[in-house]
């Protein structure tokens, strides 16, 4: 769901066309073998709907959908907030010192590594079955690669830079601020773009495990419902609802950090040239 | 009193083959107010001594005078020049060279405007590019930059890594001609550390000569100031050029 190639057709020596149409092709030509099959071999709709009805359903449920969509996108949103700010001050903190980074970096490997689907129920007896829970299970989910992002952008700062600030006797703090700060900058728009994938997953992870209560009520709720009924189109209908949603929001972090890191060192990108 | 005493420096570094020394009992007065080139091959100790005398790196023996003070007393007399500008690629021009303010904000002394404008103009900056990104400069508008950061703080001594080593020729003789310009205007002390014999020659009232941590032999150069480019192209200069030469291919024995 993260990993959609940017269509970079001109770099690719194909032209902008193709690089358009070859995709809607694959496309087409994979839900026509896929209505042949259901036809073919009259599988009922519970078990696999055809394409047709999953695009039915789509439209049939639109209203509920956006309506969840928008639910699950701001629980996403704030789940990546929360791991941006969280996982920024996590990486300042073990950037200044080893010690620190020593007694706490295997906590973050466990972090990463825990089953978050383990957790959850833990998660809902501590903090409810609301937005919250769901924001949380987001930020658990997507704030690795912040730290380990932003720790190492922090971290790995030019030494002529480093000797500049010590001959003029910077401290501790003017060398955070103005100088590993804003060379991690690109980290953190690195981290970010990981991320957000990341954050959806996990707002959707979250939203599965907490019981519909009217309050809240995302995709996740959505999908258990029709999970519940055999609903099977239309579930088919959030799970692509989802699927846009991570690219909606992938594409829009990487579009901002694009911008963010061309005005960062102005038109020439990054890289000095 | 000298603008620079080192005694007796020693450095030692720990490589993959062992205990190698760096410097070696190294012993080098800089009068105030002259330019010493401190010339060799790679490996020489040229740079150790100059990050040495700057306090960037430690020394197991000896000791460094900056004005007769030790080195923590006289940091605010010193800048630094490095081979690559190190121009902080968020900053403008103008930013960067405002940064040492702004790092020593206590010691904020007079018009910061002013002082940045004067410096930008010294190394002949134009106003329309004091807004600039490093990413929009060309390597010698980033050195001239480098170079106009390291005034900014108005250092009585400036430490010069190689400044002009990725430069082309041509760049390279014009600041050279900067350079020789900005101290004669305010009777700054230089050491200049450099592999390239023409520019040690133009710059210098003398040259120290390095081999293998040692300062072999110290060159006076005999060419009165002011200096112009056209003393590049004199016989005096081609036939010192190889006196140099020959006392830098005679350390090397």
């Amino acid at each position: 769901m993260m990993a959609t190639p940017a269509t970079t057709s001109t770099k690719n020596g194909i032209g902008q066309w193709p690089s358009i149409v070859a995709p809607v092709v694959v496309f087409a030509v994979v839900a026509l073998v896929w209505h042949v099959v259901v036809v073919a071999f009259k599988i009922p709709p519970v078990i696999l709907p055809k394409p047709g009805d999953v695009l039915t359903a789509m439209w049939t449920q639109r209203s509920e959908l956006m309506r969840a969509s928008w639910v699950t996108l701001q629980a996403s949103l704030l789940g990546l907030l929360a791991s941006a700010l969280i996982g920024s001050a996590i990486a300042v903190l073990f950037s200044q010192s080893v010690w620190v980074r020593t007694a706490l970096y295997p906590y973050v490997i466990f972090l990463q590594t825990v089953p978050i689907v383990a957790i959850a129920p833990l998660l809902i007896i501590w903090s409810g079955t609301g937005l919250r829970t769901v924001v949380l299970v987001s930020c658990i989910i997507s704030i690795f690669p912040i730290i380990s992002n932003v720790t190492s952008g922090l971290l790995s700062i030019d030494q002529n830079h480093l000797d500049l600030f010590r001959m003029q006797g910077a401290s501790r703090w003017k060398t955070l601020f103005k100088l590993r700060m804003p060379s991690s900058v690109p980290n953190l728009v690195l981290g970010l773009r990981v991320s957000c994938g990341l954050a959806v997953i996990g707002a959707i992870v979250g939203e599965l495990f907490v019981a519909s209560s009217g309050a809240y009520d995302g995709l996740g709720m959505v999908m258990n419902a029709k999970q519940a009924n055999y609903k099977t189109a239309e579930l088919m209908a959030a799970i692509l609802a989802c699927t846009f949603l991570g690219i909606l929001l992938f594409v829009s972090v990487q579009f901002l950090g694009s911008f963010v890191l061309r005005r960062w060192t102005k038109d020439a990108g990054f890289e000095t040239s | 009193m000298h603008a620079i005493e080192c005694r007796d420096i020693q450095v030692e570094f720990y490589g993959r083959q062992g205990k190698q020394r760096v410097l070696d009992e190294l012993s080098l007065d800089v009068p105030r107010g002259h330019i010493v080139s401190l010339l060799g091959p790679s490996g020489c100790g040229k740079s150790t001594l100059l990050r040495v005398v700057a306090g960037l790196a430690p020394c197991q023996k000896g000791t460094v005078l900056i004005e007769g003070e030790s080195l923590d007393r006289a940091r605010g007399k010193l800048a630094f020049v490095f081979q690559e500008a190190a121009l902080l690629p968020w900053r403008t021009v103008w930013q960067n060279v405002r940064l040492p303010f702004e790092i020593q904000s206590g010691n904020l002394i007079g018009d910061v405007k002013a002082s940045i404008e004067h410096c930008l103009q010294l190394v002949g900056f134009q106003p329309s590019d004091w807004h600039k990104k490093p990413s929009q400069l060309s390597g010698g508008m980033k050195m001239r930059a480098s170079i106009a950061r390291a005034l900014i703080t108005d250092p009585e001594i400036l430490l010069l890594d190689e400044p002009f080593a990725a430069l082309d020729d041509m760049l390279r003789s014009r600041l050279n001609d900067l350079l020789l310009r900005i101290v004669a205007d305010s009777q700054r002390t230089m050491l200049f550390v450099t592999h390239n014999i023409s520019e040690a020659v133009y710059l210098s009232h003398s040259i120290a000569i390095m081999s293998r941590g040692r300062i072999a032999e110290l060159v006076p150069v005999p060419f009165p100031f002011p200096r112009t480019a056209e003393l590049r192209s004199t016989p005096l200069f081609a036939s010192f050029y190889g006196q140099v030469s020959e006392a830098l291919n005679r350390s090397e024995r």
